[in-house]
């Protein structure tokens, strides 16, 4: 069933490319999360208009191809001098591209919490920062943690889109050793397991969570 | 006429009917009351199919309920049921709502299916809200609605499974005075209900049904009135 | 900045951007066409009373939801041709969209039929129904409109999709006819912004097209 072709040096190969793929997924959630929660808060917090305007401009994120962006942003990064590796620039492509979506959960999980529930609170003396850190938090934790899941997932998946701007990560690596071995079949097989290793118990944790939490 | 002969039903490992015997003759308005668990709300479910039985036998108008050969597609045309959770088909306006039976399984054609459905919403005080959908009534609207939509079949039987419980107190009157005016029209009637009023004044025998048996089953003077079981006793006490 | 804005040749090509949308748009269409009998097909599958059926489709669903779906159209295109399958990339495109699309919607078709209470086919069936007329009258239509949105959403993720075309080069979409200019003229953000621009064109005007639809066939 092993094909002595695809030898364990490929196996090595691609794993290191799984570590950039994780590595992608770890800035790209991280910096999407900032930015989402921020901009989740200020979208549920400001008034129309500029709520409207903000919840606009981010969806332009969700509503052009990811590779697109990807390739927009490395073309125009030497135009303005800036000059980052590939790495860099699909951290930053895809934590925007997280933060857009992240943004949505955040807004949808804060106005999920009653405003009856956050204004009891209020009454009891606590203040507004209270509120939002006794109460808001982790009820739209709730709330949101399962579609939250279910984003950084998403991410480590699009990740491997930044193959076209040269970052060797694991699907990347995976086309290497074809290209070397000529067993496609295998080798995607052996990538997509790794995808799937990877992701399968988290999304199971995710539903799980999900479940519990909305029998509670 | 609507012979129940000794029958069982268990779900699973417990038994809910345990041996129940009853005869409903056609004109007749039959009542069954009793406690939640107590078994009346399966045993209608039985009459018209829903649920199986395990032992005995239900003959509707001579033909074995549950037997392999019936058509029970057929059998459900005479037998009108409606549900304590009236079930309105909300993608579906309120007339078109009580036509979908007649068109689809009398083979009714559109005109005449939309005639029927008119009178029969006539009939229970809905003419004016034909065209809206079932979402924009209230709760005792759509139980009417529900009983129009029984009705549109011309049934021979109707049953009803405690149909005003899950309505809110003020609209529980026009539902009772709906299956009020069916009953002075000479319908056959099954009703399982927890409004012992209305089952002492409209019926012309009530059933009181405990742990799967019937304890007591006469006249509404006689079970009301002047129950003899501790039980009938107990139970009446309970809802008063 | 020393990098001087030619944008002229863009618009000139704007014909050649547009023919491209078409292609993307038929193959967003196409390709959640397929999905959405493959996913009745994968729900029906998971509930079965056939172990293999639920397993397989078990396996189908899971596959298609925690892998990229830029490795599921590799698959399509490297991987079937060492089965002896050979898809070009338009096919290959379509079938790995197609296979990612199908999974979620099938989940999306079992949770919309667990949203149906059961009362609604006994109501139905208590009137005298058959089990073909309450799925056609009462079931499916609730169904529908249960799962419809889902499902355009679907095809404008399957619409974002399409871009991948470019990793198998695919040359007759959006994507791959601006790669086709760009290569040309290394004027990679001019036609690229353009073609963003295109997308979200394409994304918003389905998305409104998705609503009149709705509010045409949804009355309540």
């Amino acid at each position: 069933m092993f094909n002595a072709t695809v030898s364990a040096h490929d196996i090595l190969f691609m794993l290191r490319g799984a570590a950039v793929t994780l590595g992608l997924t770890f800035w790209a959630v991280l910096g999407g999360t900032l930015l989402g929660v921020g901009f989740g808060l200020l979208r549920a917090s400001l008034p129309g208009w500029p709520s409207l305007a903000l919840g606009l401009i981010l969806d332009i994120f969700r509503s052009v191809p990811l590779l697109i962006q990807i390739i927009l942003a490395n073309a125009f990064a030497p135009l303005v001098g800036i000059d980052l590796d590939g790495f860099t620039i699909a951290c930053i492509v895809l934590a925007v591209y997280g933060a857009a979506y992240c943004t949505e959960i955040v807004r949808a999980s804060v106005l999920a919490v009653p405003l009856a529930t956050r204004r009891a609170a209020r009454s009891l003396g606590m203040t507004w920062s209270d509120d939002l850190v006794a109460i808001v938090f982790p009820m739209a934790l709730r709330v949101g943690l399962p579609g939250w899941i279910g984003l950084a997932l998403g991410l480590m998946k699009d990740s491997s889109l930044v193959l076209w701007i040269g970052v060797i990560e694991l699907l990347r690596a995976a086309q290497i050793v074809i290209t070397r071995t000529q067993e496609p079949l295998l080798v995607l097989g052996v990538a997509g397991a790794i995808y799937f290793l990877i992701s399968f118990p988290i999304a199971r944790i995710g539903e799980w969570l999900e479940r519990r939490w909305r029998e509670q | 006429m609507i012979e129940i002969q000794d029958v069982r039903k268990s779900f699973g490992p417990l038994e809910v009917l345990k041996g129940v015997s009853m005869n409903v003759e056609r004109g007749e308005v039959v009542s069954v009351i009793g406690g939640s668990g107590s078994g009346k709300s399966t045993l209608l479910m039985c009459i018209n199919g829903l649920e199986g039985i395990e032992g005995g036998r239900i003959l509707v108008d001579g033909t074995d309920v549950h037997a392999r050969g019936t058509n029970l597609n057929k059998l459900r045309r005479k037998i009108g049921i409606v549900f304590q959770q009236w079930n309105a088909f909300p993608h579906l306006t309120v007339l078109e709502n009580v036509m979908l039976a007649p068109r689809r399984v009398l083979g009714k054609s559109r005109a005449e299916a939309e005639a029927i459905a008119i009178e029969k919403l006539t009939h229970v005080g809905l003419k004016d809200k034909l065209f809206g959908y079932p979402s924009r009534l209230s709760g005792g609207q759509q139980q009417r609605m529900a009983i129009a939509r029984a009705l549109a079949m011309s049934p021979d039987y109707m049953l009803f499974d405690e149909v005003t419980s899950a309505l809110d107190p003020q609209l529980v009157g026009e539902v009772l005075d709906t299956m009020r005016m069916l009953s002075s029209e000479g319908m056959t009637m099954v009703v399982v209900t927890h409004e012992i009023r209305f089952a002492r004044d409209v019926s012309n025998r009530v059933a009181f049904v405990h742990r799967g048996r019937i304890h007591e089953i006469g006249s509404p003077e006689q079970v009301i009135n002047n129950p003899r079981r501790a039980e009938t006793i107990e139970f009446l006490k309970s809802v008063r | 900045m020393n990098y001087s804005f030619h944008w002229r040749p863009v618009f000139e090509s704007l014909p050649l951007l547009l023919g491209g949308c078409l292609v993307t748009v038929e193959i967003a269409a196409l390709s959640t066409a397929i999905a959405i009998v493959l996913g009745v097909a994968l729900a029906f599958g998971r509930i079965s009373g056939s172990k293999t059926a639920a397993w397989f489709a078990l396996g189908w669903i899971e596959f298609g939801r925690n892998t990229p779906g830029l490795l599921q159209i590799y698959f399509a295109y490297f991987g079937l041709g060492s089965l002896g399958v050979h898809l070009n990339s338009y096919a290959a495109l379509t079938a790995g969209i197609a296979f990612n699309s199908s999974a979620y919607l099938a989940e999306i078709f079992r949770g919309g039929m667990r949203a149906i209470p059961a009362t609604q086919a006994r109501a139905a069936r208590s009137l005298g129904m058959t089990s073909w007329q309450t799925s056609r009258h009462v079931v499916l239509p609730q169904l529908f409109r249960i799962v419809y949105y889902p499902i355009t959403n679907q095809m404008i993720f399957a619409v974002l999709m399409t871009a991948l075309g470019l990793t198998v080069g695919l040359d007759t979409d959006l994507a791959g006819v601006t790669q086709q200019l760009n290569v040309l003229t290394y004027r990679t953000f001019e036609y690229f912004s353009v073609a963003a621009v295109l997308y979200y064109l394409i994304a918003k005007a389905m998305t409104g097209a998705a609503r009149l639809i709705a509010w045409r066939l949804f009355r309540y």
